[in-house]
């Protein structure tokens, strides 16, 4: 029999994820042996007509990283989701839009505009230039991709069939995931989210937790926290609580807290303003102006809330003004 | 035990009895002025001296205060006896000849016209004939310590110290109460805030809460006994045969476990100085129906007379509804009673006076059973019923002897014409409203107000006596203003609400509640402190929450609060209410 | 046609809906702009629930509770009084104007209080003109992973 076909892309990411697939060591031979690799565009010579010319469905399983930002990413994906039966967006950024999907807190032209213009690093001529998707060159016409206004997730452009959330996912995770596909066991239904559980991350958080009441937010460096301690009872905010659980609560063993990476729980859909109900909730305070203050302690919230969900989000972007 | 002889009779008295009260016993008569029972003997008017003999010697002493031997013989009318008394009394009768008590004993005593003139001679009806009694019940019995004697002889007086009012004073007024002459006055200018005829309270510190008590029995208030001020008194104690007054006892906070409620707690009268138009409080024999009804009361401080402030019976009674009431300035709802009792009111006054009565009213509204046959008896009682508002009551005279009077201004609205009513006095029939605390009392039981503030029934057709919170229930005015048998009727079916879920034994409850879904519970214990119920507790072996399911209510705080959805609230869950809002945006 | 804003009311079951019952009972008129969802308590209503309506397109939303002290659940409108301040924070940074999003104390006895309030919100989102979003083109609705 044929070993099946594996294709692995990288859209508008940081990369992280496809280390991640190579930090599962020595297994990663065991991938190579038992599949078959038609794509992987960061490791192995392989051509978008390569691709192309493959017959549809042809590709058993596509591990897609990366939200989507550009034409191309969008292109990418359609074809991906075209050539393979099994499409996997592979991390946070496929997932939920990720660190990129920050990006619809502002708009492109203010991208723009500060990246080939205002920043102090960018010289400037003639008051800056944009690059243009389309120019005419001595030797003939170029395009490059056009950048979307909004960063988004994958299923928000093609249809996916599983989740494996993290930023990056962790390398037992991937390594359960692609085990657990090649013991030929059924699939599981689509939609699912794959190499995490369905609990919060506080559920493999080793700290101890108490009933919660807080008066005052601190930032982690605000504070020596007690490594023992949850530490959101500590004043931290901690994104534990509306995190889906499978990283072992990586952050939190770091005495960081959790940023949210690995996306809501099953049954949450915006987890913002999830962990924005929580808060509230163990707030203890009655009076308005206690409230306002306390809540003034918390710098960003957009970002603190939405790091990595934004583009995911009920809202998904910031709506220009 | 000791046998004596008393003016020929044999008693047998109690070893230490004092003459006196072993006269008493033998019922002989032995005149005292400065005796009293509650005080200790004073001995100091010498009027019930009283001739002791043993063997052959025989002695004066004073009966009040002397103790009683075995064997002892006492004359209390023997020629010594009659003559000392004559000088006594003579002497008393020289210098207060005008005392009531004095020319009253002096009249008992056959003694005429002192033969001794008075370097002194007080005038007054009730001079202070100084016997000391009020000094010591203020000092012995009160023991505030504030009254004295002053001086000696002729000059002695009863005196406060340094002739001021003192701080010391309770104003018990127990001085004026034994004094024998009326001497002493305690004028009273207000009782706890209240115009003193009128105190529909206690007017004595002891008392019985009212004739309908259960159970029927006196009460002491602290805040006006003595006794809890000075620590003196003590008279009801000594007076109470049975043993019954217990000083010691306290005020007790007693806990009931209770499954159910009944919340009625009634209403409060509309004060009618707020319609300054009307005068109450500001004119005399301006009353709010309250008042008037004790005037009215067989117990109250007229004795059930329709009297004046200055006693006169009045020649006519004015009688304005709606004060307050059906008035959006006020109470823009019918207090429902007033109609019914203005006319009883009427009828009582009808019956007891021969004053002309005048009923000023925006609407009769006698809708109950029998009602309107009582409006239709009161109008051939003669009864003047002036359909209009009254506009204001001010002061007037009566036509003729121009005497004073109030004056009631309205506008006749059957004859379209504008009146104004002399009368002698005016009663108001003041609207019933919220009580002042019911907002207090509301927020306790969870329960809601209507706009007029009285506390919200669930439903005012099919469900008027239970609220929004399961096990509490409302009747009477605290509910809405009405009358008796309304009343009545609503607390009966309260109870019987009540007795259905004793009697059933258990209780349903809504299927509204809160419950964790295990599986996604990382027990992150967010919601461990949210639930005003305590229903979520802990689990620690499985490491995740759980609802007490009886003890939760539905409000759906966790539910909202838990970060991982985990808290699902049935009848009101995630999906039902997301559902809800996509319908809605159609 | 001229614009009809379409507001959503999270209304709490023991005072606010009860209230706008009143209203209705009363006859008072208001306008019929706002789109009522009764919770049993303001503490129920999950920031997520005044998103989605956002998303969905409403112009505005407002939430209705007991006043303060009068929860009929003694106190789940202290958890709004904090949850709504604090969402408001997140709506803004969404850019969409805060005064879209309300909190309202209506007793069960202020019908004309109800009535009032929405004919004053419906008139404010009026003058604030239609609440246009981009996620309103986007095809899909977010959903859930499973
Ligand atoms: S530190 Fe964070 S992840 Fe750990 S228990 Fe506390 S809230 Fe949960
Ligand atoms: S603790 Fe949170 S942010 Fe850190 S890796 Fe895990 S899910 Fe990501
Ligand atoms: S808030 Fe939710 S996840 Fe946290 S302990 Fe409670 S039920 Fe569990
Ligand atoms: S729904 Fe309300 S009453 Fe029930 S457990 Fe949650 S907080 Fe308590
Ligand atoms: S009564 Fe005995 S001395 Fe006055
Ligand atoms: S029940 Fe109305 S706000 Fe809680």
């Amino acid at each position: 029999m044929a070993k099946p076909k594996l294709g692995l892309y990288w859209a508008a990411s940081c990369g992280g994820c496809e280390i991640a697939v190579l930090d599962i060591h020595e297994k990663i031979l065991d991938v190579a042996a038992a599949f078959d690799i038609v794509f992987w565009p960061v490791a192995l010579d392989f051509k978008y007509s390569d691709v192309r010319a493959m017959e549809d469905k042809s590709i058993d399983l596509c591990l897609f990283n990366g939200s989507i930002r550009n034409s191309e990413n969008a292109e990418i994906a359609h074809m991906m989701r075209a050539k393979s039966k099994v499409l996997v967006a592979f991390g946070s950024c496929a997932l939920e839009g990720g660190i990129p999907g920050l990006a619809n807190l502002t708009t492109k032209d203010a991208i723009w505009n500060y990246v080939y213009k205002e920043s102090p690093s960018t010289v400037t001529k003639n008051g800056g230039t944009y690059p243009q998707t389309h120019s005419m060159m001595p030797e003939g016409s170029i395009d490059i991709p056009e950048m979307w206004e909004t960063v988004k997730s994958l299923d928000q452009v093609v249809d996916v069939d599983y989740y494996v959330p993290g930023c990056p996912p962790q390398p037992e995770q991937i390594w359960g995931v692609i085990e657990y596909i090649l013991s030929g066991k059924p699939l599981p239904a689509k939609g699912a989210v794959l190499g995490a559980t369905d609990k919060t991350c506080c559920d493999e958080c080793l700290r101890e937790r108490k009933e919660k009441k807080l008066k005052k937010f601190f930032r982690p460096f605000e504070i020596q926290t007690d490594p023992n301690e949850c530490l959101l009872d500590q004043g931290i905010v901690c994104m534990g609580p509306a995190t889906r659980s499978g990283c072992g609560a990586l952050c939190t063993k770091a005495n960081v807290p959790c940023r949210g990476c690995y996306g809501p729980p099953p049954n949450v859909t915006d987890q913002g303003a999830k962990m924005v109900s929580a808060l509230s909730s163990i707030i203890d305070a009655q009076d308005p102006q206690e409230i306002e203050s306390i809540l003034d302690q918390i710098v960003d919230p957009m970002g603190t809330f939405y790091r990595f969900s934004l583009a995911h989000s009920i809202l998904r972007r910031v709506e220009k003004s | 035990m000791v046998t004596i002889n008393i003016d020929g009779k044999s008693v047998e008295v109690l070893e230490e009895t004092t003459i006196l009260k072993a006269a008493e016993q033998a019922g002989v008569w032995i005149p005292t002025m400065c005796h009293s029972e509650h005080l200790e003997p004073y001995g100091v008017c010498r009027l019930c001296s009283v001739e002791v003999v043993r063997g052959k010697r025989s002695r004066i002493v004073t009966a009040c205060n002397f103790p009683v031997r075995g064997g002892m013989t006492i004359h209390t009318n023997s020629k010594k006896v009659q003559w000392l008394r004559q000088v006594i009394m003579e002497l008393m009768l020289s210098r207060w000849p005008r005392v009531r008590v004095v020319k009253e004993m002096a009249e008992r005593l056959a003694v005429k016209e002192p033969r001794f003139p008075s370097l002194e001679r007080d005038e007054a009806e009730d001079a202070c004939i100084l016997c000391g009694m009020c000094v010591n019940m203020c000092n012995d019995v009160v023991k505030a310590g504030v009254l004295g004697f002053a001086h000696s002889g002729i000059k002695r007086e009863v005196v406060l110290p340094f002739d001021e009012r003192s701080d010391s004073c309770i104003v018990c007024g127990a001085c004026a109460h034994v004094c024998p002459t009326g001497h002493i006055k305690v004028i009273l200018e207000d009782y706890r805030g209240k115009k003193p005829e009128f105190t529909l309270g206690p007017k004595t510190p002891i008392y019985v809460p009212t004739l309908q008590a259960v159970p029927r029995v006196p009460v002491i208030d602290a805040e006006s006994c003595i006794h809890f001020e000075t620590g003196g008194c003590e008279i009801c104690a000594k007076v109470c045969e049975p043993n019954a007054i217990d000083y010691s006892m306290q005020d007790e906070i007693v806990e009931i476990e209770v499954g159910q409620v009944l919340v009625s707690t009634g209403f409060d009268l509309f004060d009618a100085s707020a319609m300054a138009q009307y005068g109450y409080g500001r004119l005399d024999n301006v009353y709010s129906s309250l008042e008037f009804e004790s005037i009215l009361n067989s117990t109250g401080p007229t004795g059930g007379k329709i009297v004046m402030k200055s006693g006169k019976e009045p020649k006519a009674v004015g009688i304005i509804h709606c004060i307050g009431s059906r008035d959006t300035n006020h109470h823009a709802y019918c207090s429902r009673v007033c109609c019914m009792y203005a006319l009883k009111f009427a009828h009582l006054v009808r019956d007891r006076t021969d004053a002309a009565i005048y009923q000023f009213y925006i609407d009769m509204r006698a809708f109950g059973k029998g009602y309107e046959e009582f409006y239709n008896r009161l109008l051939d009682e003669g009864v003047t019923m002036i359909r209009g508002k009254a506009a204001e009551v001010v002061e007037g005279c009566w036509q003729g002897n121009g005497e004073p009077s109030l004056k009631i201004r309205c506008e006749d609205t059957l004859i379209g014409k504008f009146r104004e009513v002399p009368v002698d006095m005016v009663v108001l029939c003041n609207a019933i409203e919220p009580r002042r605390d019911s907002d207090a009392v509301r927020r306790l039981f969870s329960i809601s107000k209507s706009p007029d503030g009285f506390f919200l029934e669930r439903h005012p057709k099919l469900d008027p006596t239970s609220t929004a919170t399961e096990g509490v229930f409302i009747a009477g005015c605290a509910q809405g203003p009405k009358d008796i048998p309304d009343t009545v009727a609503q607390a009966g079916s309260a109870a019987a609400r009540i007795l259905s879920v004793i009697a059933k034994g258990e209780v349903e409850i809504e299927p509204v509640r809160a419950m964790v879904q295990e599986e996604y519970c990382s027990g992150c214990k967010i919601c461990n402190n949210l639930c005003p119920y305590i229903a979520i507790e802990f689990l620690e072996e499985k490491k995740v929450s759980h609802v007490n399911e009886a003890l939760c209510k539905g409000c759906g705080t966790c539910v909202a609060a838990c970060p991982s959805s985990a808290m699902t609230g049935h009848g009101f869950t995630d999906a039902q209410i997301l559902a809800e809002l996509d319908g809605l945006m159609i | 046609m001229a614009f009809e804003p379409k507001i959503i009311g999270f209304l709490c079951n023991w005072c606010s809906y009860t209230g706008a019952d009143l209203a209705g009972v009363s006859r008072i008129k208001s306008a019929p702009n706002v789109r009522i969802i009764r919770t049993m308590c303001s503490g129920r209503v999950d920031p997520a629930f005044i998103l989605k309506a956002f998303q969905l397109g409403a112009d505005g939303v407002i939430v209705m509770g007991c006043h303060l002290g009068d929860c009929h659940y003694q106190e789940g409108n202290y958890k709004t009084i904090r949850r709504l301040p604090f969402l408001r924070r997140l709506v803004k940074g969404f850019g969409i104007d805060p005064r879209r999003l309300r909190l309202e104390w209506v007793s069960a006895s202020e019908g004309d209080k109800f009535a009032l309030l929405v004919n004053e919100m419906t008139e404010e989102i009026r003058s604030l003109g239609p609440l246009k979003l981009s996620v309103h083109h986007e095809i899909q609705q977010p959903v859930a992973h499973h």
